[in-house]
């Protein structure tokens, strides 16, 4: 009696259910195109061409996708502890501090492969620190995280200003950003994996942190389901009480929960920072931090479905950037929409469909198979 | 023949592949009380929730007096004359008495001429049915017998002709609940028809005249109570015989293992739950702690175990000091060979969503059998589970099935399972048999006098009064978060239940 639904095969709870949301969310996408005059068949046909269609789209692509994956999983992480880390912008901001500093320091004395390390150890530290401070009053407070990191962003945005304005801003120049890393704070681009494969790329962004994001998304796959710190963090999130009663302190767990959730999204500014820009400067993270809360509730927090729905929305951004600059009448913001209809129907309401889809289910599967799920409740 | 006031016919419900009603058909007397008894999940809820209008049938129908009835919704069966008393209580608890029974009924835009007839009607209502509460109480003052007789005065001041009561005693001391029947009773006399869902075989055997047994969906019998036994319901109900009474040989108590002295909780608002609160337990023995839900046994068990911090109060556990006031860990206390199966299973004993092996060793995962460093031993985990499953039957046998999936009399084995494979010294049991199935009941006592035999200290704390007097050798009584009589397991039922309800000790033992 307690679970009132069959249960769904996997292939239809992690491949199905999304397919239908994203369909959902495109249909209805294109009824805003037609509400402008466009012709919604010609603009997703650009959407598609602009993101995938040729070797440098597939770069600029899945560099977007980089930053996505970390931030994806950072939000993923606090999701498994209950925890709505929704300070992944600010966190991430931070981290490029930490990058730019290793990067300034390391640059003219170590080759890039040395950097790359201290970076990663550089972005992971000031993001966890970031988002140690709302861990900390959660934890200990009760002050509510959701309200603390957001306001976090805040403060970041204000900070890395104040840093880049006063302080990290070489002496004289007019942008607010550092100067340019040397050859050691650069990252090797990985465009040549996609020029091997017989695609031509003028030049794209796209560089070794797509590595280290696939990494990540392994390592956090481990963490959660095969460690017991992942199985504290799930016993957490899925129940305090339990937590309590098995001996688990919820303070520790926030904590410990909320650093490695930062260090991800710190992950993240070795991307644009230390492989594309090679400088820090003002809103590198450009709302990365909040579509990785979609890409996690899209992904269903679990690292497989991650990456591909980081790479979902790296089509969007790569794709609707095409479409901006094809159609007039589409402007930057539709093309917002368009990414906040996915979010809508593959996050927000992930569940809309599925009472439906698993009555089907449950009429399509034999009888037998109902009977057996029945009795097994009962006995 | 008298009047039929129900009748359902083929009635089937299905949640997905689950079928929660199957081609019930039943029928009601009207002037009678019409027990319907079934193990949990048997689709007693369900059925009275189509009755009242909050599921519709897939199929079948309904006929209220001859006629057949729409319900859709609660107030079509309010309109046929049906009221319902839930089993947990649907009242606002800062409203007097008077607001609550005219709360949906109130009958026009301004109250004060609605409030004064309805304070007559109610006077009247309370006059012939010996229903006694003052009108102007607010709810929340009112012990639990008085509010759900509030809520049986809501029922009857809708016009209510057909009453349900679903599990009405599970919140009452023994004395209360016969008050209960006695107004059960005089309802009937005064031509209401009565339907009482319940677990307990006793009560349908004291107040019913006919009883309906239910099973995994189906009604399997319906029977006239002068005609039935005890034994027979069980085995309808089980489909099984069952043992009723549980066989168990001498105590032969050792030496102390657990032992409380003075121990005082407060809980979150600073309410004093457990007070100034002292008992010992022996090896070899099962103390039980008897009383009425809310006299602070739960925060006894968790002040004991460590999930809550004692303001003031000694423990000792086989001979070492325990702080519990302070760093009073459940990990600790654990490993120094306290098992706990906690009175909530599904918020505190297990984590519904975990797979079955997730759940098996919860609280124990720091051992190293399960660990590879940081690693889970997921081999080890899934084999332990596997051992367990095969050792305590349960059902389905398939660790990897979300917990969720478990009914709740496996659910409790899975706890069960965990905390005394671990060998404890002391086990501490909260609500043991809580919304399990009776068959599941007899293998949890089983296991539990077995454990005592083991020359385990058991610690016992039940809201069934039955259950405690079947199985401990010392039965402490609790009220207002203290122990106010100790009696041995030959106890009468009513002199406990003078006890449970905070009648001085020297009274209750005239």
């Amino acid at each position: 009696m307690s679970a009132p639904y069959a249960k769904l095969p996997a292939w239809a709870d992690y491949g199905l259910i999304p397919l239908i949301n994203l369909a959902v969310a495109f249909l209805v996408a294109g009824l805003v195109v037609m509400l402008v005059g466009e012709n919604p068949i010609r603009a997703a046909v650009i959407l598609v061409d602009g993101a995938l269609g040729r070797g440098q789209n597939i770069a600029y692509t899945l560099y977007y996708a980089t930053s996505f994956i970390f931030t994806g999983l950072a939000v993923a992480v606090a999701f498994h502890c209950s925890l709505f880390n929704i300070g992944g912008e600010g966190q991430a901001y931070v981290g490029g501090l930490g990058v730019a500093v290793v990067c300034l320091a390391f640059d003219s004395i170590l080759p890039w492969w040395l950097v790359f390390p201290l970076a990663i150890v550089g972005a992971a530290l000031f993001g966890a620190a970031w988002a140690f401070i709302p861990a900390y009053f959660q934890a200990k407070r009760g002050s509510h995280i959701v309200i603390t990191t957001i306001m976090f962003n805040f403060i970041a945005a204000s900070l890395m200003v104040y840093l880049l304005v006063n302080v990290l801003k070489p002496a004289g120049a007019q942008a607010p950003q550092t100067r340019n890393f040397l050859e050691g704070g650069q990252l090797p681009k990985l465009n040549w994996m996609l020029e091997a494969m017989g695609f031509t790329i003028r030049s794209a962004p796209f560089n070794l942190s797509f590595l280290l994001a696939l990494a990540a998304a392994f390592f956090v796959w481990v963490l959660i389901w095969r460690t017991r710190l992942g199985y504290e963090i799930r016993m957490r999130g899925y129940s305090p009480k339990a937590a309590r009663y098995a001996g688990v302190s919820e303070t520790k767990i926030i904590i410990i929960t909320m650093l490695i959730s930062g260090a991800l999204a710190g992950m993240m500014a070795l991307n644009p920072v230390m492989g594309d820009q090679n400088r820090l400067q003002i809103d590198f993270v450009t709302g990365a931090g909040f579509v990785g809360i979609a890409v996690a509730l899209m992904g269903r927090s679990h690292p497989a479905g991650i990456v591909p729905a980081a790479i979902l929305f790296g089509m969007l951004y790569q794709g609707g950037a095409e479409l901006a600059f094809e159609m007039p009448n589409i402007s930057r913001d539709m093309i917002v929409i368009i990414q906040g209809l996915v979010i809508l129907f593959a996050g927000a309401l992930e569940h809309m469909f599925r009472p439906s889809i698993q009555a089907l289910f449950a009429s399509l599967g034999s009888r037998s198979t109902g009977l057996e799920a029945q009795q097994g409740e009962g006995s | 023949m008298a009047d039929t006031a129900i009748e359902l016919k083929g009635i089937s419900k299905s949640f997905g592949a689950v079928h929660a009603n199957r081609n019930i058909d039943l029928k009601i007397t009207a002037g009678t009380i019409h027990g319907i008894i079934g193990e949990n999940g048997a689709g007693k809820s369900t059925l009275m929730s189509i009755l009242y209008g909050f599921y519709q049938a897939d199929r079948g129908r309904i006929d209220v007096a001859g006629r057949k009835a729409t319900i859709n919704t609660p107030s079509d069966a309010i309109a046929l004359g049906i009221g319902m008393v839930h089993q947990h209580f649907m009242l606002v608890e800062n409203f007097s008495v008077l607001e609550n029974v005219i709360l949906g009924a109130e009958g026009e835009a301004l109250l004060n001429t609605s409030i004064a007839k309805a304070r007559s009607e109610l006077e009247r209502l309370e006059r012939d049915y010996g229903l006694e509460v003052d009108p102007d109480a607010i709810i929340e003052d009112l012990p639990v017998g008085l509010q759900q007789r509030v809520e049986i005065l809501k029922a009857l001041y809708r016009g209510a002709d057909i009453l349900i009561l679903d599990e009405p005693t599970g919140v009452l001391t023994p004395a209360e609940a016969d008050h209960l029947f006695r107004i059960l009773e005089q309802l009937k006399d005064e031509g209401k028809t009565i339907i009482l869902i319940t677990h307990k075989l006793r009560e349908i055997m004291a107040i019913t005249d006919n009883v309906s047994v239910m099973r995994q969906g189906t009604m399997v019998a319906t029977r006239k109570t002068s005609e039935t036994n005890v034994e027979e319901l069980a085995e309808l109900m089980v489909g099984r015989r069952v043992l009723l009474q549980v066989e168990k040989g001498e105590a032969t108590p050792g030496d102390v293992l657990l032992s409380v002295k003075g121990l005082t909780v407060k809980d979150s608002r600073g309410v004093t739950m457990v007070d100034n609160l002292s008992l010992d337990v022996r090896a070899g023995e099962i103390v039980g702690i008897a009383g009425v839900a809310g006299n602070g046994q739960s925060q006894l068990l968790d002040a004991i175990t460590g999930v809550q911090k004692a303001v003031s109060g000694t423990v000792t556990l086989d001979g070492e000091p325990v702080d519990l006031t302070g760093a009073a860990d459940p990990a600790d206390l654990r490993e120094r060979g306290m098992a706990h199966v906690p009175e909530d299973r599904h918020h505190v004993g297990l984590v519904l969503p975990f797979e079955e092996n997730e759940n098996a060793m919860l609280g124990y995962h720091r051992q190293a059998k399960y660990l590879n460093g940081p690693f889970l031993n997921i081999e080890a985990i899934r084999a332990d589970a596997r051992e367990k499953i095969e050792k305590y039957d349960i059902r389905p046998p398939d660790c990897r099935l979300k917990t969720a999936n478990f009914s709740g009399g496996n659910q409790q084995k899975i706890v069960l399972a965990r905390e005394i494979e671990q060998d404890p010294k002391v086990l501490i049991v909260g609500q043991p048999t809580r919304g399990v199935d009776v068959g599941a009941i007899e293998f949890i006592h089983k296991r539990l006098i077995d454990m005592r035999d083991q020359g385990k200290a058991v610690l016992l704390v039940s809201v069934e009064l039955d259950e405690i007097r079947s199985l401990s050798d010392r039965i402490l009584v609790m009220f207002a978060g203290r122990v106010v009589g100790e009696r041995g397991p030959e106890a009468s039922e009513s002199e406990l239940g003078l006890l449970m309800a905070g009648v001085e000790e020297k009274e209750a033992a005239e």
